[in-house]
């Protein structure tokens, strides 16, 4: 199996789906020519030539608006927005548009897109390349939403994604793209949406998170293993449908729950999480429920020493769970 | 660490550009005892995007090395500490890795805080606690608390049960503190996550056979040479991220791109007379030598303006024609091969492409070549000449479309209208893409070379 970077599995789960279906095709700001900001569609161009890889215009509007209009012809389309922080002019297009077709025209249409977008800060990248938007999307029906943490994940779910008959938003971790190296199969698999992952059993504590968060989680439950706490970690995998089975099953083999997420936590994917728990496990509960999250300011500063108080890190997961499990 | 030497300064891993988490140091510029001035180069760093100097961001003497040659570090780890002002003390030998007792240490606080609050949590009973209660018909009360402030908790229930309702509270004491005296080796060797891959260091001498390349960049070999396993009959060379590279191209190269060679005879003589010309004058006035490759790539470049599709990429379903002539010049070092590049060719002429041939030559050689140098080749020209070769079939600079070869010039008998001449002969082989390229349009690139080159004389000028 090669080992690669998380960035060339996203690379590798479009090349390998373009080469299978004609009638997938990229489009996004610098996506061809360039082979994006981040070299995620690096090479692609060449490959499929420019019908294929198609540089649009600085308007995501347009981007999800012409993904959306080809998809309701037929093609498969993935519109890249070059950070999910330049993805809110297209949100009309998405949450009004992509999310409805299928509901609003009684099945006659449907709208398979696929929206990639990376998420995250931790690359001082200040306000306008760091957001985590999971929120913005998180609750619209129609949508299905995905943040993979690993490569592996990574690729398994954007081909799954590809192939779904509905619009799905892929939120890829930009901080992860060469954090992460392992081995990822060169074969044709798929990671099944909607299932979540458990990462890591324990008995003390459940963390349930999702894309970056979970690499911290996984390094802080290591070192807690030392002093005796053992970590039970599940990944979400996909954000929206959430995998309420899987939530339930994890939090009651501890009864001890910490949600973790890099969105700041009013409103985020974790108090949903929190909901399912408190109307499902009430009487599995141990503690309160815990939230560790991203602070509810406006935006990632762009100075080191306060993009470090707002990222989460394995210092930050250790001391929530350790707190979590000596309660 | 926090004793009367207070002026160490730590200097870490900067990030070097958007999206790198790490980076490996190539080489140390600085040893222990050095000076180190404020923004003085300490380090050669290597990532997959940059090749860089670090900075120093202290002004002193360089104290201890915490990162060996080779040794990828993420950002903000630090890689050596820098003592300020007076304090040049020998650099004493910590270990850096170990934090100071941080695993016992902050597990003690958050008991320690909850003593304050000891008896407010004793009767509070979590649901799990109470359902398991319930269920077995036990009474909380009896069952010896662990949690904070002395809180039952649901493992708590759980362990009662387990033993038969058997105190247990020495074990649940015992569980919170046997990693307090944890040795430095331990914590060295503890295991990584599963999805960080550790290059373990316990390998096993295992040698691939199967497989063509590392997917990943290679470590930087410590040892350049180790011993063979079978007896000494074998020697194992570690792969270097530049062999790597090499290695990874030049594969592409071979098996996507169906290889065709021609090869021309190109009377030089004239050539020769003309640089014997101005050899002496040029390297006096500009510093460099004037050098055959010059006046090839300058004669190549008017051939490719004839024929422009010698300067295009195959894209699979069109073929793409570059506008710009950057010619790629294959240099090589004493263990690899690289190809800095002549950008614009076409606009400049031979003296200023024997400055830039220097120069590039030059900084492949000292290995300060930036990323930009590598860049955007269209055509690549190699000269074997040096070496004596007459006759080589290259690959290909992937994605180009067709490569130059500038083999030694040889004085030869020749044949010239019925009577026989000494002249100084070369051979120029063509490596080409037989996608794009066929013979007839080769051929005809070749012969328009072949003018090129034949028609310089005394009088051809250099600027």
């Amino acid at each position: 199996m090669p080992m690669m970077e998380y960035i060339d599995a996203i690379r590798l789960a479009m090349k390998e789906e373009m080469e299978n279906d004609p009638s997938v095709f990229i489009l996004g700001e610098d996506v061809g020519v360039k082979g994006g900001v981040f070299t995620t569609t690096k090479g692609l161009q060449q490959q499929f030539g420019e019908d294929r890889v198609i540089d649009t215009p600085l308007a995501e509007s347009a981007i999800a608006g012409v993904a959306i209009g080809a998809a309701m012809v037929g093609m498969k389309p993935i519109a890249e927005m070059q950070y999910s922080d330049f993805m809110l002019p297209a949100t009309n297009q998405i949450i009004s548009e992509a999310a409805k077709i299928r509901y609003r025209s009684n099945n006659d249409w449907d709208c398979p897109i696929v929206v990639r977008a990376p998420i995250g800060g931790g690359i001082f990248g200040g306000l306008y390349h760091s957001q985590c938007p999971e929120s913005i999307f998180f609750g619209t029906p129609g949508l299905k939403i995905i943040a993979p943490y690993s490569a592996y994940d990574a690729k398994g779910l954007l081909k799954a994604a590809i192939r779904d008959p509905d619009p799905v938003l892929f939120f890829e971790n930009k901080k992860c793209y060469k954090l992460i190296k392992e081995d990822v199969p060169d074969d044709d698999y798929i990671v099944p949406i909607g299932k979540a992952n458990l990462l890591r059993e324990g008995d003390d504590i459940t963390v349930i998170s999702y894309s970056l968060p979970l690499h911290f989680a996984m390094q802080a439950a290591e070192e807690l293993e030392q002093e005796g706490i053992t970590s039970h970690i599940l990944d979400l995998r996909t954000i929206q449908p959430l995998d309420r089975e899987a939530i339930i099953e994890a939090v009651r083999r501890t009864g001890k729950v910490l949600i973790v997420h890099e969105d700041n936590k009013t409103g985020g994917v974790g108090a949903e999480v929190a909901a399912i728990i408190a109307e499902e496990c009430l009487y599995d509960l141990d503690a309160p429920i815990r939230r560790l999250c991203g602070p509810d300011a406006p935006a990632m500063p762009i100075n080191p020493p306060q993009e470090k108080f707002f990222m989460l890190s394995k210092d930050k997961l250790l001391d929530a769970m350790r707190e979590l499990a000596l309660y | 660490m926090s004793t009367t030497n207070s002026a160490q300064k730590n200097i870490t891993m900067p990030q070097l550009a958007e999206s790198l988490v790490s980076a490996t140091i190539a080489k140390w510029l600085k040893r222990p005892g050095d000076t180190v001035d404020l923004y003085e180069p300490i380090c050669e760093v290597i990532t997959d995007k940059v090749n860089a100097e670090i900075p120093s961001t202290e002004e002193g003497v360089m104290g201890e090395l915490l990162a060996a040659e080779g040794q990828e570090i993420a950002v903000g780890e630090i890689i050596c500490r820098i003592v300020t002002e007076g304090e040049a003390s020998a650099p004493a030998a910590q270990s850096p890795a170990v934090r100071p007792a941080s695993p016992a240490g902050g597990s003690a606080a958050p008991q320690a805080a909850s003593g304050v609050e000891a008896g407010g949590m004793r009767a509070r009973y979590s649901p799990a606690v109470q359902a398991l209660a319930a269920q077995h018909g036990l009474d909380p009360a009896v069952i010896p608390g662990s949690g904070m402030g002395g809180r039952v908790t649901r493992k708590d229930v759980l362990r009662h049960l387990e033993h038969g309702g058997a105190s247990q509270a020495a074990a649940s004491a015992a569980s919170a503190a046997p990693s307090a005296p944890q040795p430095a080796a331990a914590s060295f060797a503890a295991p990584q996550p599963p999805m960080f891959a550790s290059s373990s260091l316990s390998s096993q001498n295992e040698v691939r056979h199967s497989g063509l390349h590392l997917s990943e960049n290679p470590k930087l070999p410590k040892i350049e040479i180790e011993e063979g396993g079978r007896g000494a009959n074998e020697t194992y060379i570690d792969i270097t991220p530049i062999r790597n590279t090499i290695a990874t191209r030049m594969r592409q190269s071979v098996s996507e791109i169906p290889h065709g060679w021609m090869m021309i005879e190109v009377d030089m003589t004239n050539l020769v007379k003309l640089r014997n010309k101005h050899k002496d004058e040029f390297k006096r006035n500009e510093g460099v030598n004037l050098t055959y490759p010059a006046f090839v790539i300058k004669a190549v470049v008017n051939a490719i303006k004839d024929y422009p599709i010698m300067n295009s990429v195959w894209a699979v379903d069109k073929i793409i024609v570059k506008r710009d002539i950057n010619i790629s010049l294959a240099v090589g070092t004493e263990d690899s091969v690289l190809t800095p590049v002549i950008k614009k060719a076409d606009q400049k002429n031979i003296a200023g492409l024997a400055m830039e041939i220097d120069d590039l030559a030059r900084r492949t050689r000292e290995r300060t070549l930036k990323i930009d140098d590598m860049q955007g080749g269209t055509f690549t020209v190699n000269n074997t000449g040096s070496f004596g070769s007459i006759l080589s079939q290259p690959i290909i600079n992937y994605p180009q479309a067709a490569q130059l070869t500038f083999e030694s010039i040889v004085k030869r008998p020749v044949v010239i209208n019925d009577m026989v001449g000494v002249r100084s002969m070369a051979n120029f082989c063509l490596s080409l893409d037989h996608r794009i390229l066929d013979g007839l349009i080769c051929g005809r690139f070749l012969q328009r070379v072949k003018e090129n080159l034949e028609s310089y004389s005394p009088d051809t000028k250099l600027y």
